[in-house]
Order: C-alpha cells, then structure tokens, then sequence
C-alpha cells in the first residue's frame, strides 16, 4: 500500500507524469476524433481538456503542477504560429485576390463578436469585470489576455473564455456552414479564425488547407483589431 | 530539421522582440509568421525557394508537421478551466448564452460579408 502511494507522490509533483498524460489522451482523443470521420461534435481539443481537467480535480492536483509538465506542449504554439507562413506563401495567389473580402469581413466579424457577447451577458446582469474579461472572448489567447487586463478585466478568466469560445466555434462552424449551403472553403476558414481564433485554425487546418490558411490569417488580423475596437467599444458601453 | 526549427525560433524571437520593444496590439509569433513569409518572397526571387516545392524542403516538413498538431498546443491552456469553476457557475447561463448566441453571429456575418464582398469584387473585374 505505501509503495504505490510514496510512487504517485513523487510522480505526480514531476513534469514527466503531466506531459505524458497531455499527450496520450490527445493521442486517445485524435484518435477518436479520426475514427469519427472528423465528425465536427467529436472535437478532440474539448475531449483532451475536459478528461484532464476531470483528472485534475480528482486527483487534487493543482493546475501549476500540471502546467510544469504541459508547458512543453504549450511553448510549440509560437513556433507553430511562425510555421503558418508556410501555407500562407504557398496559397498566396489566392489570398491576394481576397484582400477586399477579407478586410470587410474583418471589421464585420470582429465587431459583431464583441458586441453581441458583452450585450447578451449584460442583459442577464452579469458585473463589469465579467462583461470586459468577456469582451475579447475570439482573440487568441495572448492578446485577449492583455487586452482584459489592462481595461480591468480578470485576465485569467478571459483565457477560460477564449478557450471555450474556441472550442464553441470549432463545433459549429462545419454544419452551420453546411447548413447555409456555403461551400467556399476561403470564407468558412476566415468566419472560423475570426469567430474562434487558433483553435478554430486548427479544426480549419484539419478539414481543408485553404480554410487552414485564412482562419490563422484571420485570427491575426482579429488580434491586431479587437486590440483597438474593444476598449473603444468598452467606453462606450459602460 | 534543426536549421527549419532555428529559422522558426529566429522568426518568433525577432517578432517578439519588435512586439514588446514598439508595444504593438500584435502577439510576437504573428508577427515572426508576417516576417517569415515576406523572407520567403525574398528567397523565391533568388529561385532558391518555390511554393510548388516548400512543401519538400525541412521547413515545409517541419512547418506542416506543427500545424498537424496544432490542436493539441490548446489544451494546456484550455485545462486551465479548472481554476475559474467559481465564476463560470455563478454566471454559467448568462455567459453560456452569449457565447453560443455571438459565436454563431459572427460566424454567420463573417462569412455572408466574405462571400459578399468577393462576389461584388469578381463582378466588377
């Protein structure tokens, strides 16, 4: 009985306990996801992070333990980010000729996902640090963040909702884009990287590689305006 | 494989830095990937590159093995989940219905102004 016991105790203070865990239940998660013939509602981010965060409550373990571990997982995203250049140059010809559809449904987008969350959640009462750390919610996870913080926003419950909101998008975006008969896979890219930032880029990049390249194009450029638009829309709201 | 993850690395470093040093509303690798693919027209003037073939050269490999993967990169961060329960209770409808409510409007209006606009551009050239 105590071996065991005096075992979990070292491993789970370990990084190697918490990594492997990241990536075996993404593996088991991938893996299910694949079998499903990527049936959109079988997400494999959603299923990775509620089985983990289930395994964490159970196990008591706290969530800075378990990022000693995963933190190597987590560094490969900017890398990762850089490599969308990749894809990028390869499909210039084609987001060259979107430059004016982009732009537009940049500013329609973005204004759209901040003003409909803030208003809806305002309605049922929620306070005002709530309603700011809501207010990036489609911003990758850095900017939305920073953006929470420096208008009084609670930082760290903001990434909770740029997670979900992620994860949310991901979901939908494939039968509701079936569902308005839209084929075009430039623009059901670019909805989703505007709607869902890189998480949205990722279920993009799983479908289709053009959709991949205009969601990460459109979650940069979702960044760059949300960092202007949401304090301005904050002011004027509150 | 080494000399594609430097020039990665390179790329996120630069971009960081420029982000943080000018404080730009612009997270540092969106701004590594803006700089990679301007030095990749740069080399294909060269003919030392070509979009037919990036694909086969150790970046492209590396490049698309990342982005393959790209899903699980969310996860670490997405678990964090478990220490803001307090609040997403509390307000668990109100904030459950203004995600869902707004994440499929501005799927719907981005897309619609997309397909929109593109029409309106391909009719006039």
């Amino acid at each position: 009985m105590e071996a065991p016991f005096l075992l979990w105790v070292y491993l789970s203070t370990q990084p190697l306990l918490w990594l492997t865990l990241t990536v075996a239940i993404w593996v088991l998660a991938d893996w299910l996801a694949e079998r499903s013939g990527r049936n959109p509602l079988v997400n494999p981010v959603m299923i990775a992070i509620v089985v983990i965060a289930a395994v964490l409550l159970a196990t008591n373990t706290p969530y800075g333990t378990y990022f000693d571990g995963a933190q190597f997982v987590y560094f490969l995203l900017g890398p990762a980010t850089v490599a969308i250049a990749i894809p990028l140059f390869k499909n210039w010809p084609t987001v060259r000729r979107k430059a004016l559809p982009m732009l537009a449904a940049m500013f329609a987008g973005t204004t759209v996902a901040i003003v409909s969350a803030v208003g809806i959640a305002a309605l049922f009462g929620v306070p005002k640090d709530v309603l700011i750390s809501l207010a990036p919610k489609s911003v990758t996870a850095a900017v939305a963040m920073s953006i929470s913080d420096h208008l009084g926003g609670i930082p760290a419950l903001t990434a909770v909702l740029v997670a979900i909101t992620g994860v949310l998008g991901s979901v939908i975006v494939t039968p509701l884009m079936n569902a308005m008969g839209l084929r075009d896979y430039a623009a059901r890219g670019f909805a989703v990287g505007v709607a869902a930032h890189g998480i949205g880029a990722a279920r993009a990049f799983a479908v289709d590689p053009v959709a991949g390249t205009f969601a990460g194009i459109a979650m940069g450029l979702n960044a760059i305006l949300s960092s202007l638009l949401v304090p301005v829309f904050v002011r004027l709201m509150f | 494989m080494l000399r594609a993850l430097a020039i990665l690395l390179v790329c996120q470093l630069v971009g960081e830095t420029i982000t943080r040093g000018l404080m730009l509303p612009l997270p540092g690798p969106v701004l590594g990937l803006v700089l990679l693919v301007m030095l990749l027209f740069l080399v294909e003037r060269r003919h030392l590159v070509a979009s037919a073939t990036i694909d086969e050269t150790s970046l492209g490999k590396l490049s698309n093995g990342l982005i393959a993967i790209l899903g699980i990169l969310f996860v670490p961060a997405g678990v964090g989940v478990i220490q803001q329960l307090g609040p997403l209770a509390q307000y668990g409808v109100a904030l459950a219905t203004a995600l869902l409510v707004s994440t499929v409007l501005t799927l719907v209006v981005t897309v619609w102004v997309f397909v929109l606009v593109s029409r309106l551009v391909e009719r006039k050239g």
